[in-house]
């Protein structure tokens, strides 16, 4: 049995490795002690004559304590890590992406010469992703049907994208080379092959390809893929008054407010 | 309760024997201990069609395309054609076992079963407080099986929305192909949400009304306040989930909204309702093996249970927390992250009270006189696998690790420690433990210790390495990984889980010939095989109808084993003479024995 | 008493064991011939086919006016399989397809006049899914006629149907070489189809009590034969250019022709495709021309 994470490629996401081997640490003294103390009693306490025992405060106090310790301390341990992961704090230099899932295909939207999602300029590649290594990016989910999941295994990234709502995730790749995206979350029929590629470049290659690419889609000057509302949202249904329901992240609280 | 006598207590003794027609004996019966046996049987069957289900997604996932053998030819077009399972049929098969195993099988094999037979033996009543309820609870069960069932026969195929259902995956059949299916998955949970609250209020006002004279709270064996705690959490959890699926159905059908984005509805609302009644469900499932393992512990090691009261303590805690920690379900939904921290805070202290009942069965198993019965193994092995699925938990509850863990394989594995490894193995101990009760008749022991000893080796087979796939990032509910350059180094691993699997289920096959043949042509019983203190064992194996002749009174708690003062045996049945023994000190006189309504108990 | 107790146990075990097998090996039912039957039927109620020295015929061409919107490129980069089918030019849209000022993938069909009703063909119309294209892009059959839809490719497919009047379906292919065979109990014009796996492959299928249809091919011409004598409205549709129509009257030995002109000034107009038989519409795609159902490189 192999019990060790896979590369995590990821930069400043190790607290989650590190949160995984204190874990696992922890649970292993836990199971050894439970399971060697029982194989132990059942071996030993065999064909003899049973003590008339009802229980031992201080023995229950003291295994109700420490597990209690271990807890809280585990709790404050992950809160810290999860806030810095999940809270607000994309760097402000971050690349921006914009992710459309649908079934069953990742709709990647890059912000074009100007940076900025929504624009005429953006363009949008189908299952294909390329971002600069050493760089954070900043994804904004939307789906355009179900709940699907953006996961990316070596970059310990996973962020549902829920109908009516923009979630937001980011990381920075601290490698190059090619992974793959996958959907984790179950979207249908073809939720098994949801994948994209992800292509990790060296900065220089990267921005190659994206200024040639930008400066292609800043010519055909077409209307962006990437919507700042998510698609689907009350508006757009036709006999519903303009004021019904609230476009804003659904809201629910990690969406994005405007 | 000492004011109750035997006349006001319910039947008449010369009632119990009258003679009853085979329909009204076995069918529709209100005998609590029949229901139970009826309940016991109809899961089984669906344990076994669920174990089916397992193995077609097993052997989807070790030969991913490849035809389905030697049953292949036999599914409709729609599903396999020439036996290569569709992706669709796949999820169907995903959501089916799941939803059949926690609906049609553990949860009524633990509440249906136990619940049934064992409350009003083991608190010496004659019946449930409502038979014919009781009766009704089992027969809505049964048809809510059946509706589930035929969603294999409708057009466009059973639910596939994962037994978790998703919305709005699972509220428009645009998405899914699946239509009428889906329908008839909410229709059935609705249906069984009836039978489940009607047994919760039954057991519920059971325990509270009909308990026998001296049986004060906490004189009562540990299973039946898990059944009763039990009873209280489906009574406050059902009703969610029933509401949540008539929304569903709504959504499906009459074009409401309530979970679908594009009129305004909230797709997340799906999931805090779900979850909402999804989590105290995993203690529904859990609570009542906590009880049977307490039960054949405690008998098997000879020794009063260690700390009764913080075992009932702990039970009580566990069900609280239970209705706090749904937010655990989704950390990486969407919803807000300053909730998960709090719902993270609330998970990880529940595995407190678990770590309690843990050590505390320790504790009873030391310096005690272990017996190795098949029973009490189930039981020692429910503990030892339990605790792996505990602590496999605790990853979960990080958000942090379960930002990397989620929707995993890890998931899969830590379900079925805690599902298989705890739920059933405590099931298959209670079901060795009372069969001799239910039947009249012995398992064979022999074959019952092979039948352990298999389950615990290819149980672990086939679910330890289920870490590993997951930890390794393999998605759960996936049709075919092979798309995955990455999990491509898993597909060894995930034959060698089939395998396991295959040889899981097999072994259940062992099971199921001791079951038949110990309860056609077993060694007949005598009424104390395991020299337990409980009152179920204080009447003839099996029970009469009406259960006593004249109703016991209780003297005793449940786990008075080897008492110093009890010459020539290890045991003292709780409705033993009260001169023989100076009671426990730790059992304040009176508790609980004043506050009881005197009441009828048929 | 207790060997009753027990026995009697048997007839409930053995009772509960054969309805679950029943139903369990009832498996998932036909299907595909479960909406056949009404199509038999009409075929038992009518006469004989329209005699030869009855018929007539009718010819017509498809006209595009003006400059049609250049097809956009598909991206089929992340699908090898598929991209490897194709050389140079890369593969494009097929939703407005004009050569010479001919439009192809027309619908064109007799939408009223005629009183009788026709047999059912009972051999399948063939809509394929090769190189991540449906193959033919717009096609018809008759309510009832078996419509077999085939895989080609070595990955996953989706048939996605959405009819309204009809029943819809979402099924899988996920190797080459599948073949479902489905049918459409009730005339339709159009369904739309499509794969969820490729967001680029659509196509429609119009259903139809009689066999007098046709699409227009490369050079815009359709062409239906063997109508009884009458006045008959024609009605073409466009997926983009939406519905015209023309009447024609036919006497025996008759061969009418019929023309349609699109033009460019009607992108955007209104393309009856109905409200999906589901409560639940999304977005726009059934009352207005689809024209974000498909995303190419922008």
């Amino acid at each position: 049995m192999d019990w060790t994470l896979p590369p995590n490629l990821a930069a400043g996401r190790m607290a989650i490795d590190e949160t995984y081997y204190i874990i696992l640490v922890l649970t292993a003294i836990a199971f050894v002690l439970v399971e060697a103390g029982i194989l132990w009693f059942m071996f030993r306490y065999r064909n003899r004559e049973a003590d008339y025992v009802h229980g031992n405060n201080t023995a229950e106090i003291i295994w109700t304590a420490i597990p209690a310790i271990a807890m809280v301390w585990l709790g404050i341990h992950s809160g810290g890590i999860w806030s810095e992961i999940k809270g607000d704090s994309a760097p402000d230099d971050a690349f921006e992406l914009g992710v459309t899932a649908r079934q069953f295909e990742w709709m990647i939207t890059y912000p074009g010469a100007d940076s900025e999602l929504g624009t005429a300029d953006d363009f949008t590649l189908r299952n294909d992703v390329r971002i600069p290594v050493d760089r954070a990016v900043s994804v904004k989910l939307h789906t355009e049907d179900v709940i699907h999941s953006f996961f990316l295994p070596f970059m310990r990234v996973k962020q549902d994208a829920v109908p009516g709502m923009t979630t937001r995730t980011w990381f920075e790749a601290a490698e190059t080379g090619d992974f793959q995206l996958a959907c984790a979350e179950l979207c249908g029929l073809g939720h098994y092959r949801m994948s994209a590629s992800v292509a990790v470049l060296p900065a220089d290659s990267f921005s190659t390809w994206y200024q040639t690419r930008a400066k292609e889609a800043a010519a055909e000057a077409d209307s962006s893929f990437w919507t700042e509302t998510p698609p689907n949202t009350p508006e757009t249904v036709s006999g519903l008054p303009d004021d019904y329901g609230t476009a804003e992240s659904g809201g629910e609280g990690s969406g994005e407010h405007q | 309760m000492a004011t109750v006598t035997t006349e006001a207590a319910g039947t008449p003794v010369t009632d119990v024997e009258h003679e009853q027609s085979f329909l009204r004996k076995y069918v529709f019966s209100t005998d609590h201990k029949v229901i139970g046996v009826q309940f016991l049987i109809t899961s089984l069957l669906f344990l076994l069609f669920g174990g089916l289900l397992a193995l077609l997604i097993r052997w989807q996932i070790a030969a991913p395309g490849e035809p389905i053998p030697l049953i292949g030819g036999l599914f409709p077009e729609a599903m396999a054609p020439s036996g290569i399972m569709l992706p669709e049929f796949y999820n169907s098969l995903v959501t089916m076992h799941g939803t059949f195993m926690v609906f049609f099988a553990i949860m009524p094999l633990l509440v249906g079963v136990f619940a049934n037979f064992l409350i009003p033996l083991q608190i010496g009543a004659r019946d449930m407080a409502f038979p014919r309820l009781n009766m009704a609870s089992f027969w809505l069960a049964f048809a809510a099986g059946l509706i589930m069932l035929a969603g294999f026969l409708v057009e466009g195929g059973a639910a596939g929305a994962g037994w978790t259902s998703y919305a709005p995956l699972s509220a428009n059949p645009e998405y899914t192909g699946v239509s009428l299916g889906q329908q008839l998955w909410c229709v059935s949970l609705v249906v069984l949400g009836l039978s489940s609250i009607a047994g919760s209020v039954n057991y519920i006002t059971t325990v509270i009304n009909n308990r026998a004279e001296g049986m004060t709270w906490f004189r009562l064996p540990l299973s039946v306040w898990s059944l009763f705690i039990t009873a209280i959490l489906a009574l406050l959890a059902l009703p969610i989930l029933s509401g949540a699926v008539i929304m569903l159905l709504f959504d499906q059908t009459l074009g409401t909204q309530f979970f679908l984005q594009s009129g305004g509805g909230q797709p997340l609302l799906w999931q805090h309702l779900f979850w909402f009644f999804g989590h105290p469900e995993v203690y529904i499932l859990i609570l009542p093996a906590m009880g049977i393992a307490s039960e054949v512990i405690a008998n098997g090691s000879r020794k009063p249970i260690f700390g009764y009261k913080s075992m009932v303590f702990a039970m009580v805690a566990i069900s609280f927390l239970g209705f706090i920690v749904w937010g655990h379900h989704m950390f990486q939904s969407g919803m807000n992250p300053t909730l998960g921290t709090s719902f993270m805070i609330s998970t990880l202290v529940i595995a407190v009270p678990s770590a309690i009942k843990t050590f505390n069965w320790m504790g009873t198993m030391w310096r005690g006189n272990i017996q190795l019965r098949t029973s009490n193994l189930f039981g020692i092995g429910f503990v030892m696998l339990f605790v792996i699925g505990g602590l496999s938990g605790i990853y979960m509850a990080s958000t942090p690790v379960d930002v990397y863990i989620h929707d995993t394989y890890y998931i899969v594995a830590h379900i079925h420690y805690v599902l298989f490894g705890g739920s059933l193995f405590a099931i298959f101990a209670g079901i060795y433990y009372w069969f001799p009760k239910m039947f009249g008749r012995m398992m064979s022991e022999t074959v019952g210790k092979i039948h352990f000893a298999l389950t615990f080796v290819f149980f672990n087979l086939a679910f330890l390495p289920m870490h590993e796939v997951g930890l390794g990032g393999m998605m759960r509910r996936i049709y075919d990984a092979s798309n995955y350059q990455y999990l491509q180094d898993m597909q060894g691993l995930n034959e060698f889980i089939s395998w396991s699997a295959l040889g899981l289920f097999l072994v259940g096959l062992i099971f199921a010939g001791n079951f038949i043949y110990g309860m056609l042509w077993g060694e007949e019983a005598e009424a104390n095989p395991w020299n337990a203190n409980t009152l179920e064992w204080q009447t003839p194996s099996p029970a009469k109808h009406g259960n006593w002749v004249t109703l016991p009174t209780v003297y005793h708690g449940a786990y008075e084993y080897s008492h110093p003062e009890v010459s020539d045996k290890d045991w003292l049945a709780q409705n033993e003479r009260p001169e023989v023994v100076t009671p426990y000190e730790g059992e304040p006189e009176g508790a609980g024995s004043t506050d009881v309504a005197p009441a009828g108990a048929g | 008493m207790r060997t009753t107790d027990l026995r009697g146990w048997i007839p409930t075990a053995v009772a509960a064991v054969t309805a679950a097998a029943f139903v369990a090996c009832g498996g998932g039912g036909d299907q595909a011939g479960q909406e056949g039957g009404e199509g038999q039927q009409a075929a038992q109620q009518q006469g004989p086919v329209v005699p030869p020295d009855s018929q007539a015929f009718v010819r017509g061409a498809v006209q595009f006016e003006g400059t049609a919107p250049e097809a956009e490129s598909i991206d089929m980069s992340q699908e090898q399989f598929c991209a490897a089918r194709y050389e140079a030019p890369e593969p494009r849209t097929q939703h407005v397809v004009v050569n010479d000022g001919m439009l192809q993938n027309v619908f064109v069909y007799v939408s009223s006049g005629l009183e009788r009703s026709f047999p059912t063909p009972q051999e399948a119309e063939t809509l394929d899914q090769q190189a991540c294209r449906y193959r033919p892009h717009v096609m018809g059959v008759q309510a009832g006629q078996p419509l077999a839809i085939m895989n080609s490719d070595s990955v996953l497919h989706n048939i996605n149907a959405t009819p309204s009047a009809n029943r819809g379906f979402n099924v899988s292919q996920p190797q080459a070489g599948m073949t479902t065979t489905r049918k459409f109990a009730v005339e339709e014009v159009m369904i739309p189809v499509a794969c969820d796996v490729h967001g680029w492959m659509n196509a429609y299928i119009g259903v139809l009590p009689h066999p007098f249809y046709d699409v227009s091919g490369q050079d815009g011409s359709v062409a239906m034969d063997g109508l009884p004598p009458g006045e008959y409205v024609i009605e073409a549709w466009h997926e983009r250019y939406g519905v015209m129509s023309d009447t024609v009257t036919l006497a025996a030995g008759d061969t009418a022709s019929v023309s349609f002109t699109y033009s460019a000034d009607m992108a955007g107009a209104e393309v009856p495709l109905g409200d999906p038989i589901y409560p639940h519409d999304h977005g726009e795609e059934s009352h207005a021309a689809p024209a974000d159902a498909e995303v190419g490189n922008r």
